[in-house]
């Protein structure tokens, strides 16, 4: 029985992983949140656009990189952010000028808004991977740890290690100052609360004035900053394949609709529940049961509920259960 | 233009692109596109019947199509009496068990409300089905991992696995359709996504069913091989009457027969759509999805019929999906991908006209024609337009590298110029 080594076990590969995997969620689930809200649709193109604004913002970290210029310990990449938020917040905005404005001023009904977006999507998908393949990219540089897990071992005498990623370290960083900022932007400025407002009731936002293609517009900016945002910090930590994006479509959906569509604060809190869920099902828990409990009930065997590969089961169940049994969420979103 | 005269002219103009590949490019890519463009219009019937007709939205066609291809194997190959020894009965017995602990998880629901009591359920239920699976899936997967490694199938002709393919996949929808059909059309379309992801990990992570990520080569063919036929002294001869060579006539005689297989299924399959579709069932299917509440009103069981029109559209998907297994001859979990197998039939379907059963049967060949001529069209389109370019240029290079993207980029942007200007598809509904 170790409950220190199990402590440091838990954490090393549950909880960090986790809560940096949760941040990334957190944001990516944001914009779908506000694209739902104020937009009134589900965007199943919001996968490939992290891809693309990650894309972009590797292309100008190479860039970077060619010309000597770094952050040191930090990866360049978050220098190169602002210019991936500015190209995707241009092919958003032209976007929703040539294809959604039309559907809007039809006031088509969501679901066709829903199967444009897929067309929107194979457009995004086939512009990512013309531009930069198919492949994996790795685009991290700098330091590549905060706590090293031989360093750790040596200064605690413990027999385990804890490691945390700078990436790790800089996905919460970000992610809380994003996040701030964005509810800042919401709760404070009179264009946050414009989009408050028209997200809460359209019509009468219209009636007090507010101007709702500029509302979309700015909603749309909103997304492509945290969209970026999120897709580099997941592909910093982890690494950038435009398929694997693709396919982070369900937990974002899903940590959005289990925090309740249209509801920010949902969003996040459902980023984290599929997150923690995600790797605590596949996460095999014989190390750390083996130092917490009693030698004698030691398991033998790896104790994994599930293969990674089923990681989507654990997305997709959470979304069902939360679906029939609490169906606006946890935080009470809307539903058009 | 009178919609059957513009069917006519749409469907030969589908003809004359199909001909005209055969005289320009050859006739094996021609039958190719066929093959496959029969294959593709089976499935946006399917998903016709499901978003035309029903206005449900299922956008985890793929995992049906998958277990279609699962059903090939699962029906045709010849059986491994080694892993069946070993673990055969035990793994069985082991998806019973499963089956049980969530009949019983639903049962305890329903009768008495407790949360506990199903929590309980679940896990003592989980716990007793690994410690009786995951022994015999250790022993079936330990029997020669490199040649089998998994059960085998039942040994079957492998036609009888287009049926089993619409069952398994229809059973499937069952499942799904009892927990998510409640639900709105978008939550809808993230559980199907979902489901059908989920259905792609059991391929590729269940070994002892599928052989995993090891894939399936060497099914069993419903026509001959290419081999004996060059070998086959009357076929020779008989290609030599055409003025063919035995490889070439072999290879043609092979496509042809599969095309005509798969035409006779897409004809049964149509007709019995198109009387659906006009009976007092099309019609009250049309009156749900145009307006739920007064159907219901009218005393229509909405819930039922949205269930009865899910499965029939899945099973008709799982019945593509085997086609396309058996028309490959080899399961390959991993190549299941979403775009191709879910969204490109949604184009498909929205492209040919959602709720008319010959568009999305159109939709089908045209959509599909399209998808391989970009492949194949493509590379010399692109070396053509980046002609001025310096040779050895970084752009050049990356141009015609990258030309095999240019194909989703095509497909979202047919999409998108149909549905602005054409919302209804190239055939509407009436």
């Amino acid at each position: 029985m170790d409950f220190l080594n199990a402590i440091v076990a838990l954490s090393n590969f549950v909880l960090v992983p986790a809560i940096a995997y949760g941040s990334q969620l957190a944001l990516g689930a944001l914009g779908v949140t506000l694209i739902y809200g104020i937009l009134r649709f589900s965007n199943f193109a919001h996968g490939d656009t992290m891809a693309f604004g990650t894309m972009s913002v590797i292309l100008v970290t190479w860039w970077f990189q060619s010309m000597g210029i770094s952050l040191g310990p930090l990866p360049t990449a978050l220098l190169a952010i602002p210019f991936g938020i500015a190209a995707t917040a241009a092919l958003v905005l032209i976007t929703d000028r040539t294809v959604y404005r039309f559907y809007r001023a039809q006031k088509a009904k969501p679901v066709v808004f829903v199967i444009v977006s897929i067309g929107v999507m194979f457009i995004y998908n086939g512009l990512t991977r013309f531009v930069l393949g198919a492949d994996d990219q790795f685009f991290a540089d700098g330091e590549r740890f905060i706590i090293n897990a031989r360093e750790f071992k040596e200064s605690t005498g413990l027999a385990e290690g804890l490691a945390i990623k700078t990436t790790q370290g800089i996905t919460v960083v970000t992610a809380i100052i994003v996040v701030a900022l964005l509810f800042w932007f919401l709760n404070k400025t009179r264009t946050g609360k414009s989009m408050r407002a028209y997200s809460d009731n359209e019509d009468l936002a219209l009636l007090s004035g507010i101007n709702p293609e500029r509302v979309v517009q700015v909603t749309w900016l909103i997304v492509a900053a945290l969209i970026t945002v999120a897709g580099v910090l997941y592909g910093l930590d982890k690494s950038y394949k435009p398929f694997t994006y693709f396919q982070l479509l369900l937990p974002i959906f899903a940590s959005a609709i289990v925090g309740g569509l249209g509801s920010p604060l949902g969003a996040i809190a459902g980023g984290f529940v599929i997150a923690f869920s995600e790797v605590a099902v596949t996460y095999a828990w014989k190390k750390v049961l083996g130092y917490a409990l009693p030698e004698a009930l030691a398991p033998d065997s790896l104790l994994q509920l599930m293969a990674t590969e089923y990681k989507f089961a654990v997305s997709f169940v959470i979304l069902v259960v939360v679906l029939l049994f609490k169906p606006t969420g946890l935080f009470k979103g809307k539903s058009v | 233009m009178k919609p059957t005269v513009r069917t006519f002219i749409l469907f030969g103009l589908v003809a004359l692109l199909i001909v005209g590949t055969g005289i320009l490019q050859g006739w094996d890519l021609a039958l190719v596109i066929l093959n496959m463009g029969l294959v593709s219009a089976i499935m946006s019937l399917g998903v016709n019947l499901q978003w035309g007709i029903a206005g449900l939205f299922n956008v985890g066609v793929m995992g049906f199509v998958a277990l279609g291809g699962l059903a090939v194997v699962l029906t045709s190959v010849a059986p491994v009496p080694d892993a069946w020894s070993a673990g055969g009965l035990r793994a069985i017995g082991a998806l019973v068990l499963g089956a049980a602990v969530m009949t019983a998880t639903v049962l305890a629901w329903k009768r008495t409300r407790n949360k506990w009591l199903v929590i309980a359920i679940l896990i003592v239920g989980f716990v007793l089905y690994r410690m009786v699976r995951d022994p015999a899936v250790d022993a079936i997967e330990a029997v020669d991992p490199a040649g089998t490694g998994f059960l085998g199938g039942l040994g079957l002709p492998v036609v009888f696995s287009w049926f089993v393919g619409g069952l398994l996949a229809a059973g499937a929808a069952w499942i799904i359709g009892k927990t998510a059909l409640g639900l709105r059309s978008d939550y809808l379309a993230i559980a199907t996504l979902g489901i059908s992801e989920i259905i792609i990990a059991i391929l590729k992570n269940e070994e002892w069913l599928s052989r995993g990520v090891k894939n399936v080569n060497g099914l069993p063919r419903p026509v001959p091989r290419e081999i004996d036929l060059q070998t086959d002294p009357g076929f020779i001869e008989k290609a030599a009457s055409f003025g063919l060579d035995p490889v070439s006539a072999s290879t043609l005689y092979v496509k042809i027969s599969y095309g005509l297989m798969f035409a006779a299924v897409l004809i049964v399959l149509l007709v019995l759509a198109q009387l659906a579709l006009n009976s007092p069932w099309g019609r009250m299917m049309r009156a749900i999805r145009d307006n739920e509440v007064s159907a219901r009103a009218m005393g229509k069981d909405v819930t039922f019929r949205h269930l009865q029109v899910f499965v029939l559209g899945s099973a008709i998907c799982g019945i593509a999906g085997a086609m396309m297994t058996t028309l490959d001859g080899l399961l390959i979990p991993t190549s299941y991908q979403p775009l191709r197998y879910t969204f490109l039939i949604w184009v498909m379907v929205i492209v040919g006209g959602s709720g008319n059963n010959l568009g999305a049967v159109l939709g089908g060949f045209l959509i599909w024609f399209l998808w391989v001529q970009v492949e194949v069209l493509g590379p010399s389109f692109m070396t053509a337009l980046t002609q001025p370019l310096p040779d050895g240029s970084f752009l050049k290079e990356h141009l015609r590298d990258s030309v095999q993207h240019m194909r989703l980029l095509t497909m979202g942007v047919i999409l998108l110029v149909v549905l602005r200007f054409s919302p209804r598809g190239l055939l509407p509904e009436r």
